[in-house]
């Protein structure tokens, strides 16, 4: 079992109040997630004591600075069980997204190919394929979606065929956080030749992933989802694959010798993906990140994630308020409505009370298709989270209604 | 100004009324109409705004889409406010009204029922929501003398 109170003294912002004085209630996880101490520390250790650049100079500090640079590769590589090699630095899921359909689907996709992937996807995970298909004149298609917004394996299969080149998913979708079963997913696009990417933004921060047992061909993330600093984050790929993509930014770093006929020698993989300069302390704090919720355990963080969702839904469900759309799922993501009242206006009623949760008009069609609503309030859960502030929450959540929503105006 | 109008109850029931039914809540397809689409990443309102401008004056002014009470409910407020007023007359009671939003000291007279968001400040990330049609009509104004030279 976690420790809940001994972890959140490790976090500086679980001790802060809302301008009216509540307790900060941050229920907004899955846009972002605090960071402990060790993170905060490892940064600025940073800036303190080595301030120099990886990967060059000769002296002393630059040989530590890229030392620890690249231990940070090895501490990504055991953590989702890949090789170092196959771990490229970016600067969050989007980027790592954004290099795949670049890099490769860009450079291989070809008239009649098709990109198959879902409407509950994250814009970053969709758009770079739009482009992609546009380009290369290759088709995007969707899998159908259950009536609850689940993707299905049944369905998935009926989509394949041998001209689906690329299956790009997200392990946990953003909007309803519902889990998809990779890993038979990709067993099922590799018999037909096609390679799978997953995004696991919403994932690998609240779930133990092995890359090699879901034999997925990339994955990509963010560190900041994950306790880590904001504008850093992975793509993991297949080796081959790494080496067969292009990278979009050419530069200093990922070239190995050029001329001025215009020949480019780039280096191996994974450096040819990462030209100039990179956020070193936010690499060194990823480390430090991902040693953390290693060092909790992320078979614990799961346990715990469910156990207090299940609390929090269980109240939930007793609140003639409210309407939840995703009652049953394996995440910490409560998508739901307070009756007759708009998203925002929820939103603001709750953010009175400290508390943090997120509206949105996520993606139009899924919602307007699904759950026959445009807009819903989404409350997401970590770790750190607890018991009691799920109650606290639900005593505000009761309140709300047509009549109050105004209340915090005046 | 009359000090019902500084009734938290009256200001909440102008706000729920012009919520619920909201005035000149209608797209027009005539193309004497300009069009103004606000919306926004950091906001899920999404509104259009349209007005019919002949010789300086707001003859019409409409509106349509998906957005939060404040939102809506401000947009109403300002069609049923400027519709019929001059661009040189509209552009003070904007004036005043941002004065207002900004917490200032501003002209209640000339606002009437938008003194209703003399408190939108109090929620400061719903500022945006309350000036959102006003932003729409201000553009619209521009582009209206623009076309007229
Ligand atoms: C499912 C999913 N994919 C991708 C992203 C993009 O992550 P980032 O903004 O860190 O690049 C997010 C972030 O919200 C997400 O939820």
């Amino acid at each position: 079992m976690l420790n809940v109170k001994k972890i959140r003294k490790d976090f500086p912002m679980l001790s802060n109040k809302s301008k009216k004085g509540h307790d900060l209630i941050y229920f907004d996880n899955a846009a972002t997630t605090f960071k402990p101490q060790a993170v905060i520390d490892a940064v600025c250790e940073y800036y303190t004591s080595y301030s120099v650049n990886a990967h060059r100079g000769d002296y002393e500090l630059s040989y530590q600075v890229d030392q620890q640079y690249e231990s940070s590769r090895k501490t990504v590589a055991n953590f989702i069980h890949a090789d170092v090699k196959e771990i490229v630095f970016t600067s969050g899921a989007s980027e790592s997204l954004n290099l795949v359909a670049y890099g490769y689907g860009q450079k291989y996709l070809t008239e009649g190919d098709i990109v198959l992937s879902s409407e509950a996807e994250h814009a970053s995970n969709i758009l770079p394929w739009m482009k992609a298909c546009e380009v290369t004149k290759a088709t995007l298609d969707f899998i159908p979606l259950l009536d609850t917004g689940k993707i299905d394996v049944e369905a998935f299969k009926l989509k394949m065929n041998h001209h689906v080149k690329v299956v790009t998913l997200a392990q946990v979708t953003n909007v309803l956080g519902y889990v998809v079963d990779i890993q038979k997913i990709c067993e099922i696009a590799h018999e037909y030749g096609a390679i799978v990417v997953v995004d696991g933004a919403q994932s690998l921060p609240h779930m133990p992933v092995d890359v090699k047992q879901l034999d997925c061909d990339f994955f990509a993330f963010s560190a900041h989802k994950l306790c880590g600093p904001t504008g850093v984050g992975v793509l993991y790929g297949k080796y081959e694959l790494l080496q067969m993509s292009d990278p979009f930014m050419f530069g200093g770093g990922s070239n190995a010798r050029f001329d001025m006929c215009g020949n480019i020698l780039l280096k191996d993989a994974p450096y040819r993906f990462e030209s100039g300069t990179p956020a070193i302390e936010a690499v060194l704090g990823m480390k430090a990140a991902i040693n953390y919720i290693m060092n909790i355990g992320m078979e614990h963080i799961h346990a715990y994630e469910l156990e207090l969702r299940e609390y929090l839904v269980a109240q939930m469900r007793q609140l003639e308020n409210v309407v939840i759309y995703n009652d049953h799922n394996d995440s910490g993501i409560v998508t739901f409505n307070i009756k007759d009242v708009f998203s925002q206006d929820a939103a603001t009623y709750f953010s009175d009370y400290g508390i943090a949760i997120r509206s949105g008009q996520h993606c139009a069609k899924l919602l307007m298709n699904k759950l026959n609503t445009s807009s819903t309030l989404r409350a997401s859960v970590y770790f750190y989270n607890t018991k009691e502030e799920v109650d606290h929450f639900i005593k505000i959540c009761s309140q709300i209604n047509a009549d109050t929503m105004l209340d915090v105006f005046f | 100004m009359n000090d019902m109008m500084k009734d938290p109850m009256i200001l909440r029931s102008i706000i729920m009324d012009h919520y619920k039914y909201p005035k000149n809540h209608k797209l027009n397809d005539s193309n004497e109409y300009i069009e103004k689409h606000m919306a926004s990443e950091s906001c899920i309102d999404d509104i259009r705004v349209q007005a019919l401008i002949k010789n300086a004056i707001l003859e019409d002014i409409c509106f349509d889409g998906e957005a939060c009470t404040i939102a809506t409910s401000s947009t109403s407020i300002m069609s049923d406010l400027l519709k019929g007023k001059t661009i040189t007359d509209a552009r003070q009671i904007i004036s005043e009204y941002r004065k207002m939003i900004d917490q200032k000291e501003y002209d209640e007279e000339l606002l009437e029922e938008a003194v209703a968001f003399q408190n939108v400040g109090n929620q400061a990330n719903r500022i945006h929501c309350a000036t959102i049609g006003w932003d729409a009509i201000e553009s619209l104004m521009e582009e209206s003398e623009k076309q007229n030279g």
